[in-house]
């Protein structure tokens, strides 16, 4: 099937994608990690929440020139999806997948994109950088407002409890127990 | 004189390591997409190797995980060794974080205050043996790995436990170590000598591999991880097994990831 194109903010849209289509995103998104959400969770969010895209991502940044920004391990914001949900986001990008509880919490709102972990050249690529907030935090930590140009995502986890990881992994127990004769 | 030669080598081993894979992980790669049937895993593989070209084409580094500076000197016999090796590789690190650039990853443990020069309190992290030149290599070494890397002790008659604990260990990783990895695995010597072992291992470039490997190797692959945990045929491009004795009552084993973006570089130092 040919890569679906998507603009942010999004939309309804995206209620109909299945985990292992192909999408090309384009539009505003904004990174953020570990120390973001919890500065997010206690002050609020800098950004206009409605249909925003939150890219689990830590650039490295010369003179506000994007050069690598590839995706870092989402399961590190497992217990940090579910406010930013709430106020209104409907996906997020990074690699790795997410935890059952954020597969509840996408369910019928929102998505999960996964990027091909360690391309951040290609990510460098295809954005530029228009903005920043919570610079204090740290180059790896601060929000940094990317616009991109047809990012190439795999729906990973849709908003039906389909998830790609969670299907390797049950895959691959059962194949790791057979091997080794426990069955 | 010394100072400089090795602030120069490291600045530049990290440079080529930053900006561009050893042909064997490239061909390890190309292999891979080759032999990869499931349609989502194919478009992974693909988007890595274009990675590849975007990264060579616009000299940035590969992943914005520039990693941790391991580094690995080898001295010759005779060659005096001083602290203004230490102050020259730091040196490097330093000038390498500025001029690539680097992300500044090295924090305190605790804090997490960021030191900003990707050092240790002003110390980079050298290991020394002695060899027939005097070669630097490093081996930047990404957190997501180093996150779900593991070592464990077994009880002397449990060596039919090591198979079983690899394939749990990847099991357990899945697509956190950004599959398809490469597996350090370090045998024996002492509890803090296995997951060096692991390690050194993956300085080993990609090629034939012994009977135990090549078991290990196919039991990962048939797990279905996946490019990136994603599902597929292509979980791992290789495994690389170190040992060394150990004591009779102890078996310690340690499985050390590496990403498929495998950096490492090796830089000849002039001396005189």
């Amino acid at each position: 099937m040919a890569p679906v194109e998507l603009t942010t903010p999004l939309g309804e849209v995206i209620l109909s994608l299945r985990a292992g289509d192909r999408v090309f995103l384009s539009g505003t998104v904004y990174t953020a990690r570990d120390e973001a959400h919890v500065r997010m969770q206690k002050e609020g969010i800098p950004f206009d929440p409605n249909g925003a895209v939150i890219y689990h991502c830590g650039p490295v940044v010369q003179d506000g020139r994007i050069l690598a920004a590839g995706p870092t391990t989402s399961a590190r914001m497992n217990n940090l999806a579910g406010f930013v949900l709430d106020a209104g986001v409907r996906a997020f990008i990074g690699k790795g997948g997410m935890a059952e509880n954020v597969r509840e919490e996408l369910r019928g709102r929102g998505v999960y994109f996964a990027f091909t972990g360690g391309c951040a050249a290609l990510a460098a690529a295809k954005m530029t950088c228009t903005g920043v907030f919570f610079e204090d935090l740290g180059m790896a930590e601060a929000v940094w407002v990317l616009e991109l140009d047809r990012l190439p995502l795999t729906v990973a986890i849709d908003a039906v409890g389909g998830d790609l990881y969670e299907t390797a992994r049950n895959r691959a127990g059962a194949c790791c127990d057979r091997i080794l004769n426990r069955r | 004189m010394i100072r400089e030669r090795f602030a120069t080598a490291a600045e530049q081993a990290l440079l080529e390591a930053s900006l561009s894979l050893p042909e064997d992980v490239v061909a390890a790669l190309e292999n891979a997409s080759r032999r990869e049937e499931d349609p989502v895993a194919r478009a992974e593989l693909a988007t890595m190797l274009e990675n590849l070209s975007e990264a060579k084409c616009l000299k940035v580094p590969i992943c914005q995980d520039t990693g941790t500076p391991v580094f690995y000197v080898t001295l010759p016999n005779g060659f005096v060794f001083t602290d203004e090796i230490y102050a020259g590789i730091a040196e490097g690190v330093r000038r390498a974080t500025k001029s690539i650039p680097l992300r500044p990853n090295s924090v305190d443990p605790c804090t997490r205050e960021n030191y900003g020069d990707n050092l240790d309190n002003g110390r980079p992290v050298v290991h020394i043996r002695p060899g027939p030149r005097c070669e630097l290599t490093v081996l930047p070494k990404g957190g997501g790995g180093e996150n779900v890397s593991k070592v464990t002790s077994f009880l002397p008659s449990e060596v039919h436990r090591i198979k079983e604990f690899v394939l749990e260990t990847m099991c357990e990783a899945g697509g956190r170590p950004c599959p398809p990895v490469i597996l350090g695995v370090g045998i024996g010597g002492t509890f803090d000598q296995a997951p060096a072992l692991a390690k050194e291992a993956l300085l080993e470039p990609l090629g034939p591999m012994d009977p135990f490997e090549t078991e290990l190797f196919d039991a990962i692959n048939a797990l279905g991880i996946g490019p990136m945990g994603l599902g597929g045929n292509v979980t791992c491009l290789g495994v690389k097994v170190n040992r060394a004795a150990c004591h009779t009552s102890s078996l310690p084993v340690a499985v050390n990831f590496q990403c498929w973006v495998c950096r490492r570089a090796t830089v000849l130092v002039e001396v005189d």
